[in-house]
């Protein structure tokens, strides 16, 4: 079933036509990250079996004695998806080896949220991928713990008001900066790390297919706008994701074999951080010193970014 | 009539789970579980083991991995001890939830603080409650019998549970005993390949451990503790069938000289050897003492201990384990909440002894049964005690 008029006649080849998540599930309107999950699913086909840990997406898509899952799924707990996938694919390996199961590759993804990813779930996942298994982790950033109600994590950005971390007479919100969580990644000298968005679905699509076809671990870090966590309007999902790689809060990129490479889809100049700030309750206190202080981070960041993609030429070979 | 070997319990324990072909095994390194990851590790090194072998970054993930793996359909096992069992703790009621036949070895060992690497039940006791069928080990021939066994048991489809196998920290772990090991056909014989009821594999997708709120968990609380005690028949079947083909008898409770006693110890676990001599001594001095053993301890063997003890006027449990604040040690409650209803009951009593790897001696035990044999009114019967404490 096509849920999008038109499907093929504007996306012809492109994207996988099978709806392997299915319509029916609970996500909040305007979910950005439900939408990621269901162009993941199309980018990986059938053969795949995911790990999910707690959270948003666990919850909308697998209330018993329903599922929205149309490929192989489990969930045991929340720190816990990496270490599970990578026992799902040691057991798949070891029975396909002795021709117990069909002789097909199957993909095995460990998924998380930006909490379940960067901090309870921190050492399964270096773990797992420092063990090298033949996994895909995707951690779907929504930047706090939405699924308890908007609580402070190592994802939530400097100066957002969350109800951990709340804005007050003298607090700016979240007093930290996010934790760099591919650049982490990368450190693992992993095949393939990448960032993705769903604002951004064909460079979305390509990465995933990417890290399918690649032999060992990879790290996907995917940017999931939260209308109803970030106190932004449910219809703007899909544009607050693209003002997001616009100004170079969320860059999307690439690192394949330690080598750097920023996404076509990157504007060669980045807009300011302020119309990304604007339209978002979880910024709305904070004053233009504020917002210049952290303009400022993010342009060091990207930076530094660029010089790795222009001048950094020894990767892992 | 196999050959007796001499192993470390250990190694003999991985020897055993390698006969039993696993398909994956995902452990972490504690004391005094570790000879058993270390061999298993050279069993798949040496290629004489087909398996992955998956060395995780903690016993969460080892648990987390071995129940992937399951649910992929793959036999798989790990073995932990301790504070690693505690760790494990958040996972173990969703493996037999998740009705996944995963076998675990548990070295038991004593829980910090502080920390103590030596021998007590305070590691499993704390695991109680979490669906895991659970035996108890005397002897290294028993730890092999039981880990093979368990395989059996966990993947009977009538049953579909975890289970765990307790052999005691060092005092049976890293004792050299003398093991008879099954034949790889004899093992094959015994124990068909794994048959899961659905696996995480595309061609035929499935959820698993989907999210339940109050409209079916109570449903699927009573599901799992119905398979648990359904498990009880399946357990003494593949126990009549291993002394059939083993020539060596398993029961939920074993009884040596018990039935005429007037006062029975009851112990869990390696103690039990220790114990018998005690009954030896005090019988060839003509005082009337028995032993229980308590092997199956999860689902809980009702029906049996009762019928050990029903001639007794004096029972003694020991415990390996403190309920702090509580009514005795776990046994000890977990007893007498057994004879609750019985119209005579021996008078019972509780002596927690062998904490943190505190040595318990033939001459102990035999204490105990003459310090309640000289309480003629029963004073201190309902009442527990800290054996050999300093104060």
């Amino acid at each position: 079933m096509n849920i999008v008029e038109n499907f093929d006649l504007f996306a012809p080849r492109l994207i996988n036509h099978q709806e392997l998540f299915s319509p029916g599930h609970r996500a909040c309107s305007g979910c950005a990250e439900v939408l990621a999950v269901r162009l993941m699913c199309k980018a990986l086909g059938e053969n795949t079996v995911i790990a999910s840990a707690t959270g948003c997406m666990e919850i909308v898509s697998s209330m018993f004695p329903t599922t929205a899952w149309r490929v192989p799924w489990i969930h045991v707990a929340f720190e816990n998806a990496a270490a599970v996938a990578s026992g799902v694919e040691a057991g798949l390996k070891a029975l396909r080896r002795k021709g117990r199961i069909d002789d097909r590759y199957v993909k095995v993804v460990g998924m998380a949220g930006d909490g379940g990813t960067m901090d309870i779930g921190f050492q399964a996942l270096s773990g797992a991928m420092e063990r090298g298994h033949d996994m895909i982790y995707v951690c779907f950033d929504n930047e706090a713990y939405m699924n308890t109600g908007i609580q402070r994590s190592s994802g939530t950005p400097m100066g957002a008001s969350t109800t951990t971390a709340p804005a007050g007479k003298v607090s700016i919100g979240q007093k930290t900066w996010k934790k760099n969580m591919p650049e982490i990644m990368v450190a693992h000298n992993i095949p393939y790390v990448a960032t993705v968005c769903p604002s951004f679905p064909l460079d979305f699509v390509r990465k995933l297919q990417k890290a399918r076809s690649i032999e060992g671990p990879s790290y996907i870090h995917c940017f999931s706008v939260c209308p109803t966590g970030w106190r932004s309007p449910s219809h703007s999902a899909i544009s607050m994701g693209r003002l997001a790689v616009e100004t170079g809060v969320f860059p999307l990129f690439e690192v394949e074999n330690g080598h750097y490479s920023m996404s076509p889809d990157m504007p060669r100049k980045l807009r300011p951080i302020r119309d990304y700030f604007k339209p978002q309750g979880r910024f709305r206190h904070l004053t233009d010193e504020d917002i210049d202080l952290i303009q400022h981070k993010v342009d060091t960041e990207f930076q530094k970014l660029v010089e790795k993609t222009k001048y950094l030429k020894t990767g892992n070979e | 009539m196999h050959k007796r070997v001499g192993l470390e319990v250990t190694v003999a324990v991985a020897e055993a789970v390698a006969l039993c072909r696993i398909d994956m095994a995902g452990v972490y390194p504690i004391t005094p579980q570790s000879h058993i990851a270390e061999h298993l590790s050279n069993l798949v090194a040496d290629g004489v083991l087909d398996a992955e072998f998956v060395t995780v970054e903690s016993e969460h993930s080892a648990m987390s991995a071995v129940i992937g793996a399951s649910s992929a359909g793959a036999r798989a096992y790990t073995a932990t001890a301790s504070q690693g069992l505690l760790l494990m703790n958040e996972l173990l009621p969703i493996a037999s939830a998740m009705r996944l036949p995963i076998t675990m070895a548990i070295a038991n060992r004593a829980v910090s603080g502080p920390l103590n690497i030596l021998n007590d039940h305070s590691d499993i006791m704390p695991q109680r409650d979490t669906g895991w069928i659970t035996v108890f080990a005397e002897n290294g021939q028993e730890s092999v019998d039981l880990s093979i066994q368990a395989f059996k048991i966990a993947e009977h489809p009538d049953v579909m549970l975890p289970v765990c196998v307790n052999i005691d920290g060092f005092q049976l772990t890293h004792m050299v005993e003398p093991v008879e090991l099954p034949t790889q056909e004899e093992v094959d014989a015994f124990l068909p390949p794994f048959v899961p009821h659905a696996t995480l594999h595309p061609s035929r997708p499935v959820t698993m451990g989907a999210f339940s709120m109050s409209d079916y968990f109570t449903e699927i609380m009573k599901a799992k503790d119905e398979a648990i005690k359904n498990s009880k028949k399946v357990i003494l079947d593949v126990w009549k069938e291993w002394e059939e083909k083993f020539g060596r008898s398993y029961k939920p409770v074993e009884s040596y000289r018990a039935d005429d006693a007037d006062v029975v110890l009851l112990t869990m676990g390696s103690m039990g050897e220790t114990a018998g001599l005690a009954i030896d001594d005090l019988r060839a001095r003509g005082i009337k003492a028995g032993l229980v053993k308590l092997r199956l301890w999860r689902p809980f063997p009702f029906a049996e201990l009762k019928a050990a003890i029903k001639n007794t006027k004096k029972l003694i449990v020991t415990d390996r384990a403190v309920s702090f604040g509580g009514p005795g040690g776990p046994v000890f409650s977990e007893i007498k909440s057994a004879l609750f209803a019985e119209a005579s009951r021996p008078a019972a009593y509780n002596y927690i002894i062998g904490l943190g790897g505190r040595d318990v001696t033939v001459s102990d035990f035999a204490n105990m049964v003459e310090t309640v044999m000289a309480d003629a009114g029963n004073k201190k019967a309902d009442t527990y005690e800290f054996w050999g404490v300093r104060e």
